[in-house]
């Protein structure tokens, strides 16, 4: 356990001292909902519509998190260090995917005011509970598929081209269940109570994906 | 040598399909409702099932890569992949024709089969690219194994996601295996499966034997020739093997 929290505060603290990923993702995700605004001409969206401009959005910042989650390591030797460090390999798929999680949970916190502002039609208060129970259920789907979705483009030669490509695809079950979860939080006359058949959807999809990225990882390392 | 028993599949694959043929138009009778059209069911949802299995398959040959290291099994894993991908554009294909004569579209959102078999297509395409932009040959490989087995088990879980996001509008052919459908039709479905499945395995074991043949004729041609008669293999995605034989069978 250690090791990943020393992992995830040098990630964490690299974020600090020369903001990179968090900005970009939050600069992004707020101009995709103005581009929604003018793209689908509506000054305020409710229900099915208000949940999937909000999640497939966040869907797209990942992207941007999770092209970048690596590239630290990739260019600054890191991945060696770790090798050599006396430590368990999946410490660090931890670090990195728990560095997701947080990173995510800090442009959520900024986009869905930004969105409730911009966007949403109805009052965002009484959608919150139901809403980062959701928000967390996808978090940990986004940064556990995203860490190992990066690690794997990281030493391709079209990076850039293999994050998008590969995580949508295999992202398209969770954001099916999230946007299903979410749609009744944003109903027009007052949240309505989450289908527990698709948070429990959303949670499979944790757990297998969670348990094989965590088995799988270290293959990606041995180098 | 390589091949052994492919003369022999060939030939059961052929009768097996030629038999599915005949079963279809002389024996499995016309459906009441759909008539003609629906004969492509014997084709679509078998080629469907084929796909998906496939693909699991694919994934339990590249867990058996990443545990033992012999490429052999990477080879499996990516001829299983490679031809599931051809399945996969032939079931897509097939299920659109039959919206289209069923339903009147060529593209039914409510339709869990062919909607998750989109998807499925759409994360297995990047399967080439990604092979392609890694160059060392081991380790695209030992990466290939890895999306091949997020892969197999997205194949299950894709489909879960989407059937239930998929209100029961249609009625569907296969809802009741049980009971719906006739004797005669469902005798005339397993023997489309089993062809169908057998022309798959059949086309495997050539793409197989072929890359095996030809990284064997590779290394004939350097030790017999000398390193200059055997041109240097380009960037790829198909997997590639050295001039060692070993674990080539």
């Amino acid at each position: 356990m250690r090791p990943s929290l020393a992992l995830l505060r040098k990630d964490l603290l690299l974020e600090r001292r020369a903001p990179e990923s968090v900005p970009a993702m939050l600069l992004f995700s707020l101009t995709t909902f103005v581009l929604f605004h003018f793209g689908i001409g509506r000054d305020e969206v409710t229900g099915s519509l208000a949940a999937g401009v909000l999640l497939v959005t966040l869907l797209f910042a990942a992207i941007l998190g999770i092209n970048r989650l690596f590239v630290s390591e990739h260019e600054e030797g890191g991945f060696d260090a770790v090798l050599m460090a006396p430590i368990d390999r999946t410490a660090f798929f931890f670090a990195k995917a728990g560095a997701l999680f947080v990173f995510l949970v800090l442009v959520e916190i900024v986009a869905m005011a930004g969105f409730s502002i911009l966007l949403l039609g109805v009052s965002p208060w009484p959608t919150l509970p139901g809403l980062i129970l959701v928000l967390v259920l996808l978090n940990i789907a986004l940064s556990t598929v995203g860490t190992l979705v990066s690690a794997l483009a990281i030493q391709t030669r079209a990076r850039d081209l293999i994050v998008p490509l590969v995580g949508l695809p295999m992202l398209v079950p969770a954001l099916i269940a999230a946007a299903r979860a979410c749609a009744p939080l944003f109903a027009a006359g007052g949240p309505g109570s989450i289908p527990g058949k698709w948070l429990l959807v959303l949670g499979l999809y944790d757990l297998v994906f969670g348990l094989l990225a965590y088995a799988v990882f270290e293959f990606l390392l041995e180098d | 040598m390589h091949g052994k028993g492919l003369r022999a599949l060939s030939l059961v694959t052929f009768a097996a399909l030629a038999a599915t043929f005949a079963l279809v138009f002389f024996y499995a009778p016309l459906d009441a409702d759909q008539g003609f059209i629906q004969k492509i069911f014997y084709l679509h949802v078998p080629v469907a099932i084929v796909t998906l299995v496939a693909y699991v398959v694919a994934a339990g040959f590249a867990i058996a890569h990443l545990r033992t290291g012999n490429r052999q099994w990477d080879l499996r894993s990516y001829t299983t992949i490679h031809i599931a991908l051809i399945f996969n554009i032939v079931g897509l294909v097939t299920g659109s024709i039959w919206a289209k004569a069923s339903w009147g579209h060529w593209w039914v959102w409510d339709e869990p089969t062919l909607v998750s078999f989109l998807i499925v297509f759409l994360l297995f395409a990047t399967y080439q690219p990604l092979r392609f932009s890694i160059e060392d040959p081991e380790r695209q490989a030992r990466y290939a194994s890895v999306f091949s087995i997020m892969g197999g088990a997205f194949v299950p879980l894709n489909f879960i996601a989407v059937r239930e996001a998929t209100g029961y509008v249609h009625p569907r052919v296969l809802a009741s295996t049980d009971g719906g459908l006739p004797g005669s039709m469902a005798f005339v479905f397993v023997i489309a499966i089993i062809s169908v499945a057998l022309l798959f395995a059949t086309i495997v074991a050539y793409e197989i034997s072929s890359k095996n043949t030809s990284w064997q004729i590779r290394a004939l041609r350097r030790r017999a020739l000398g390193d200059d008669a055997v041109t240097p293999l380009g960037r790829t995605a198909a997997p590639t093997m050295g001039t060692s034989l070993r674990g080539a069978s």
